[in-house]
């Protein structure tokens, strides 16, 4: 059967099992929005407002599911709108194929009309890029784009289509790709490493595991919950390894890192064997390395033989599949208990409750909200079943720390990039990812204001998405930073809003304001109730500090909580 | 840790796109690349890469791994001088009349085990294989007499050691 090249990429996105894209059209891509018009019945195309929308909200849908998210743009700015997402993507390892059109072959390094080297451009921020300037080229390329995207240490994948080939008419078929010679996805797991591994944690005093995002991505939740449950080790997280455990888990420790919490950081240097779990000891994590855990013998489970002694020495790496690994790990393991270990981070959270967390959740002295006890106030209504999708800030530190949650996949933030405008998108994409539940946006004032337009593709699309806007009229974690290292030199941190319930409105998004301790939790309440879309903005304390803080460059045990 | 030079062999996949992939990896950590050749290997349709760098071991064991994290990058190597056999190639193009005017020329060739490439009325080209320094030296040789123009390859090298890649490339085959 003979058909187009844009046709073509339209079966092969089926045969991938993909049923949702987003995108923005263009000239260089219509020939494919033409087949996206014809298949609509099969493929939905969700049109954004902003590229970088669209791989926020594929990365969403992606973080959501544990499937690829596809984003599809046009050439020229069409495709440099996509590298933020790109680039997010690839540093926090989510599965995403984006699609470009490019000008006609013959017009390659012509600089022709919304021509740009997007290969070039892409080429550090993705896992894999390719140009197709052939249409018989399309199946393999979309096959390998999908099984690297998807495989190993996933990642994004950039395919950039030349019109001609989208055009151009070839016999198709279509095979699923097993393999690429040159790339080996897992490494194969070494049995004698996980018994070394299993010896150093049977005779270890005072374990403690550090888990990350591979956990998510490994599928090994019930693994870890097993490896924790029977060595009796607690366990700290960090913000993309965030719900792979259930927050209210008694051997979970806490958050770790820079905004993260007293017990799990300051006890990293006092642990003998540190055990890390699909994490990269991200600088975030670790402050100061010449510093960090440098008592410890440290056990490395990873599947990227790059990030092995890549910024903390290992002493066992376990390298391979992290559900595999534990599966292998479990039965080694001797079933304890660590009690008085345990107690030391128990010991430490109380001093981070009295003199911290208290205090946040029930201002004093006539403050006004807090962000975390607006989190509070969602976890009450949420019972811990929702999604939290974050921006990035101070809102998003709040979030992390004070969010409840019963099950994995549920707390979806930009962590390694950093990348304020995520949360609006990314939620649009997690709650088409997932509608059978409730997902809820956390943005800052600021970062909402880079990619406030989707509040149209909400309001197109109907998807009842709750977003909530800490307001506190400042770029806050900025201006935190201001106040303790700048001596409150508040540079281009105040920030003069508009209107944005008006706006929301604007939209025809129901809206509220509130202002007053007393309105948050029956709004909270209506908002968790509604059926459609809903926007809250929650007026909070202006210069509110996230603590406790590992300044950077700090030793994790520096650690301040005020 | 100090700084030394390493020389990184990459063996890939021949695609496009794929030189950018692996240099923007020295770009990405601000270390600049002293000598790169690309050529075939020993193996139809898969590309060698020769990189020379002055880092630290650390640096280099992290580059070696990202490098070897690219999808069509099959192995990747670094080994110190020491490890390996290496030179590198550079022409000479001098005036043609200093042959004959400057007797001295003819025992600089002679004496630095270079070979005319080729001769012509106007000029002639000097061919000469070896360590950087032998290079450098004959350079300085020349200099005085006036060279036309100079060009030096990248380096090209060997391990003494096998190399793990000859049975995963049979694979290949």
């Amino acid at each position: 059967m003979k058909i187009s090249g844009a046709e073509a990429v339209i079966r092969c996105l089926l045969a991938e099992g993909v049923d949702l894209v987003y995108g923005y059209p263009g000239g260089a891509i219509m020939p494919v929005y033409d087949e996206l018009y014809k298949f609509q019945d099969q493929l939905h195309h969700v049109l954004v407002r902003h590229e970088q929308g669209a791989t926020h909200a594929a990365q969403g849908y992606a973080r959501a599911t544990g499937k690829v998210g596809v984003a599809i743009a046009t050439s020229g700015p069409g495709a440099t709108n996509l590298v933020t997402g790109i680039a997010d993507a690839q540093i926090d390892s989510t599965p995403m194929v984006c699609i470009t059109g490019q000008v006609g072959k013959h017009l390659l390094g012509s600089d022709a009309f919304q021509e740009t080297d997007i290969i070039g451009i892409s080429t550090p921020v993705t896992k894999w890029n390719y140009q197709v300037t052939e249409a018989s080229e399309i199946p393999e390329i979309i096959a390998k784009a999908f099984y690297i995207a998807r495989s190993g240490r996933p990642g994004p994948v950039l395919i950039d289509i030349t019109k001609n080939a989208q055009f151009d008419e070839f016999e198709f078929s279509y095979e699923k790709c097993s393999g690429i010679r040159s790339y080996i996805p897992v490494p194969k797991l070494k049995l004698d490493k996980v018994a070394e591994a299993a010896a150093l944690i049977n005779s270890a005093k005072k374990p403690f595991i550090v888990f990350g995002q591979g956990i998510i991505l490994g599928q090994a939740e019930e693994q870890l919950k097993a490896f924790i449950e029977k060595s009796g080790i607690p366990a700290g997280w960090t913000i993309l390894g965030l719900s792979a455990l259930p927050t209210d888990h008694p051997l979970n420790v806490g958050m770790l890192g820079m905004h993260g919490n007293y017990g799990p950081n300051m006890l990293t240097n006092e642990c003998d064997v540190l055990i890390a779990l699909g994490m990269r000891f991200d600088d975030r994590v670790t402050g100061n390395l010449k510093t960090y855990a440098k008592q410890a013998k440290v056990i490395h489970f990873e599947i990227d033989p790059a990030e092995i002694d890549k910024n903390v020495k290992t002493e066992v790496a376990v390298l391979g599949d992290v559900k595999e690994a534990l599966n292998a790990l479990l039965p080694l393991i001797d079933a304890k208990s660590h009690d008085l270990w345990h107690n030391e981070f128990k010991e430490l959270h109380k001093i981070e409750v009295e003199s911290v967390i208290n205090e946040e959740l029930n201002p004093t002295n006539g403050k006004g909200i807090s962000m975390g006890e607006t989190m509070e106030m969602i976890n009450k209504h949420s019972k811990g079943d929702a999604i939290i999708v974050s921006d990035v800030g101070q809102h998003q530190m709040f979030a992390c720390r004070y969010a409840k949650f019963n099950s994995t996949k549920s707390n979806i933030t930009s962590g390694g990039l950093g990348t304020m405008g995520f949360a609006l998108p990314a939620a649009i994409g997690a709650k088409m990812g997932r509608p059978d539940r409730e997902v809820v946006a956390i943005i800052g004032d600021g970062g909402f204001q880079m990619t406030i337009q989707e509040l149209g593709t909400i309001f197109q699309t109907k998807v009842p998405v709750k977003i909530v806007i800490l307001n506190n009229e400042f770029l806050g974690m900025v201006r935190q930073w201001q106040e303790l290292f700048f001596d409150n030199r508040y540079a281009s941190t105040n920030m003069i809003n508009p209107n944005f319930v008006a706006i929301a409105e604007g939209y025809y998004i129901k809206s509220k304001k509130v202002t007053q301790r007393d309105d948050l939790d029956a709004a909270v309440a209506e908002m968790m109730a509604s059926k459609d879309s809903y926007f809250l903005e929650v007026m909070v304390e202006k210069e509110n500090n996230v603590f406790p803080m590992i300044p950077t460059g700090a030793c994790v045990s520096e650690i301040r909580l005020s | 840790m100090e700084d030394k030079t390493f020389t990184i062999s990459v063996y890939s996949e021949n695609n496009v796109g794929l030189l950018n992939r692996i240099s923007g990896i020295f770009l990405k950590r601000h270390i600049n690349i002293l000598s790169l050749n690309v050529s075939e290997s020993e193996i139809e349709n898969v590309s060698r890469f020769i990189i020379v760098v002055d880092t630290t071991e650390k640096w280099v064991k992290n580059i070696v791994g990202q490098i070897e994290k690219q999808i069509e990058v099959i192995k990747a190597f670094y080994h110190t001088d020491e490890e390996t056999i290496y030179l590198e190639n550079a022409l000479f193009k001098i005036a043609s009349s200093l042959l004959f005017d400057e007797k001295q020329i003819q025992n600089i060739i002679k004496e630095s085990q270079a070979t005319i490439v080729t001769v012509s009325r106007d000029f002639f080209v000097i061919s000469k294989s070896g360590r950087r320094s032998e290079i450098e030296e004959l350079y300085a040789k020349f200099k005085p007499y006036g060279i036309m123009q100079f060009v030096r390859s990248g380096r090209i090298s060997v391990s003494k050691e096998k190399m793990e890649i000859s049975t995963l490339l049979e694979t290949f085959k």
